[in-house]
């Protein structure tokens, strides 16, 4: 049975706990009171019945017939994250880890956030529980994802823009884990990926496995059968590892990354450190194939989608990766865009930019294998905060 | 005997205290490293912990965020941070050499050839931010087969348990945060540092070298007071920030003279 990471946060030769000192003893206790709260019938009770009320949960399975008919091949059935409360998967880790620092006596919660959805589902969850909320977001981001910066304010929590480095995702999180350093002893870290220093990637893919946890009993009934292929994009890779993880240990299904291919992995300006053979390093507290120049040092990375723009991936996709359990690949943003208008075309759902690169990769792939085989893709998010990217790239000014 | 001890040991012959600057290799330009380092031992450093520039200095405050992306900028690389010490070794052969970064440069270098330049050159100790006991084990046997000492960091966070973790792998000395936050934050709590030294006596019988927020003589004095080292990074980057080119090597030479006095008056 699959049983990783050890008690030190490893997936074989990833993850680990690569932070200063200054961090171990909250991670030491983070550890401490996940691993006591993680199996207390009392906390389950309680996330359970908010992921219920207050997220949506289960959300439910579509089969995307139109879609699927129009490329005559295989059939693609949607598990509709993206009907969550905040619109994406991300709300099932922040709901999971603010009952966590609720029982912690953590009175502030801060976050880091790319695209805006991990930084709302934050926001919402802090607001929900009654919480100071904090959320460090690139300057570029709070640009390009206005939307969610002004939904964030809505909800109470102040943005903090970061202008060091690329001005992303990676540097909003190291400005997060500066303040998690500087404010310990009151303030919960809510890490939005399955990366970070232990416990975080094993964390965030148990909160987020609800997603598999539905599906395995969902598809029978719907299907009568487990899918063939399911099928996840990767950034930090947090709503993959929700839809893979108890697919896991059922070997007939295959299981698929879709990474950001960017302008194409030839031109180096893409978010794919798995699919580009991208050297192993550490970042952001753990051991991963990580995009770097040859004196490692990150370089900046490229995606349409701002929740895939990211150097590393989660730990346990590197080793899943070497293990080869799991297969990864790359969509273009030109592919994941057109993805986008189709499914809004077939199927009357507009999906997340992010989501949009597995829909293609399911698309490429539907038309060379037969009607009964069954692509479940996790439409991991909603594309409402992507519809002004849409739009300039198709010349219109909303 | 390893430079670093041989420093100490002779210090604690005078009753004296550890002078340990701090900069970013290649800041604010790569012909100023060496000069600053001969520098700072002119000025009365017994130790120079030289920063090697990283893309995500996670545990640094902005004044060395910002010394790192000026470094970054003129391309600065683990190699060239090498042949400078290198290059300051043919003048001095007795002032010990800390490497202080994160590990992804050296990750990218190899552990076997980064220890073996170091051995080469003539770096005396590394201190990697982002590897504590738990994940160093493997990496430093590799400093140890070249007889580098590993630097650890302490906080006052840290356990009982941690503080004798550290205590076995350590060598050299061992530096203890003095605050919660990054480098370059906040104030200092003198009763604080008072109150943790001892503790960390129990275990740590190697000097510890108190840093991150020491921002004048009035501090390094009495930080000095209570521990065997005082080390002094951000306030000296930020000089170097602020001066015009022609005037860093002279202003950070006052600079650090000025904190010699002071250490020397614990």
């Amino acid at each position: 049975m699959y049983n990783y990471p050890d008690k030190l946060g490893h997936f074989g030769p990833y993850g680990g706990i690569y932070v200063a000192e200054t961090l171990m003893g909250a991670l030491e206790e983070l550890n401490q009171a996940y691993e006591k709260y993680r199996h207390d019938p009392a906390f389950i009770a309680e996330l359970n019945d908010d992921l219920k009320h207050y997220v949506g949960r289960p959300s439910p399975i579509y089969h995307a017939r139109h879609l699927s008919g129009h490329l005559g091949g295989a059939q693609i059935y949607l598990k509709r994250e993206d009907l969550n409360h905040t619109g994406a998967h991300k709300v099932n880790n922040t709901v999971g880890q603010a009952l966590l620092a609720k029982r912690m006596g953590k009175k502030r919660v801060i976050a880091e956030t790319g695209a805006g959805q991990h930084g709302v589902a934050t926001a919402t969850v802090a607001a929900r529980y009654g919480m100071e909320c904090v959320v460090y977001m690139g300057s570029a981001d709070v640009q390009r994802q206005s939307p969610n910066v002004y939904r964030m304010k809505l909800l109470g929590a102040t943005v903090v823009p970061v202008e060091s480095g690329s001005k992303t995702l990676k540097d909003a999180l190291n400005e997060a884990m500066r303040d998690w350093v500087t404010n310990i002893e009151h303030t919960f870290y809510i890490i939005g990926t399955v990366a970070g220093p232990h416990p975080y990637p094993m964390m965030v893919r148990d909160f987020n496995s609800v997603v598999s946890r539905e599906c395995v009993v969902q598809m029978p009934e719907q299907t009568g059968q487990q899918p063939d292929v399911v099928i996840a994009c990767v950034g930090g890779g947090s709503n993959a590892m929700g839809i893979f993880y108890h697919y896991i240990d059922m070997p007939g299904v295959r299981l698929i990354g879709v990474e950001a291919g960017g302008h194409g992995i030839a031109s180096g300006q893409h978010a794919a450190p798995l699919t580009s053979n991208s050297p192993v390093g550490v970042l952001h507290g753990n051991k991963t194939y990580l995009m770097q120049d040859a004196n490692g040092q990150i370089i900046e990375t490229h995606s349409i989608s701002a929740g895939l723009d990211y150097p590393g991936v989660g730990p346990e996709h590197s080793w899943l990766k070497d293990s080869g359990r799991a297969e990864y690949v790359a969509i273009n943003d030109e592919e994941a865009l057109a993805a986008f208008h189709e499914l809004c075309h077939f199927e009357g759902i507009i999906p997340a930019l992010e989501s949009s690169h597995a829909l293609a990769y399911a698309m490429k792939i539907a038309p060379t294998l037969s009607r009964e085989k069954i692509l479940l893709v996790n439409l991991s998010g909603r594309g409402d905060k992507d519809i002004n990217t849409v739009a300039g790239l198709s010349g219109i000014t909303l | 005997m390893s430079r670093i001890q041989s420093t100490f040991d002779k210090l604690a012959q005078q009753r004296r205290k550890a002078l340990i600057p701090f900069f970013t290799a290649g800041d604010p330009s790569p012909a100023f490293t060496v000069p600053l380092m001969h520098t700072l031992v002119e000025a009365g450093a017994d130790i120079i912990e030289l920063g090697v520039p990283f893309s995500d200095p996670m545990a640094d405050g902005p004044v060395i965020q910002r010394a790192s992306e000026r470094a970054l900028k003129h391309l600065v690389t683990l190699h060239q941070v090498l042949d400078w010490v290198a290059e300051f070794r043919k003048r001095n052969v007795l002032t010990p050499i800390v490497l202080m970064g994160y590990g992804n440069p050296i990750e990218a270098m190899g552990w076997e050839t980064f220890a073996r330049r170091c051995a080469e050159v003539g770096v005396d100790g590394v201190l990697t931010v982002d590897f504590p006991p738990e994940e160093s084990h493997e990496a430093f046997a590799h400093l140890a087969a070249h007889c580098i000492d590993p630097i650890f960091l302490l906080a006052p966070t840290s356990t009982d348990a941690r503080i004798e973790r550290v205590a076995r792998q350590a060598r050299g000395y061992v530096y203890y945060v003095s605050l919660k936050g990054v480098t370059g934050a906040g104030h200092l709590d003198l009763a604080a540092i008072a109150g943790k030294i001892p503790e960390l006596r129990r275990h740590i019988k190697l000097p510890i070298g108190v840093g991150f927020g020491i921002r004048d003589g009035e501090t390094a004095r009495s930080v000095a007071g209570l521990c065997d080292g005082v080390v002094v990074g951000s306030r000296i980057v930020q000089l170097i920030e602020d001066s015009p080119e022609q005037e860093v090597l002279a202003r950070v030479g006052e600079l650090v003279k000025a904190l010699r006095f002071a250490v020397d008056q614990a």
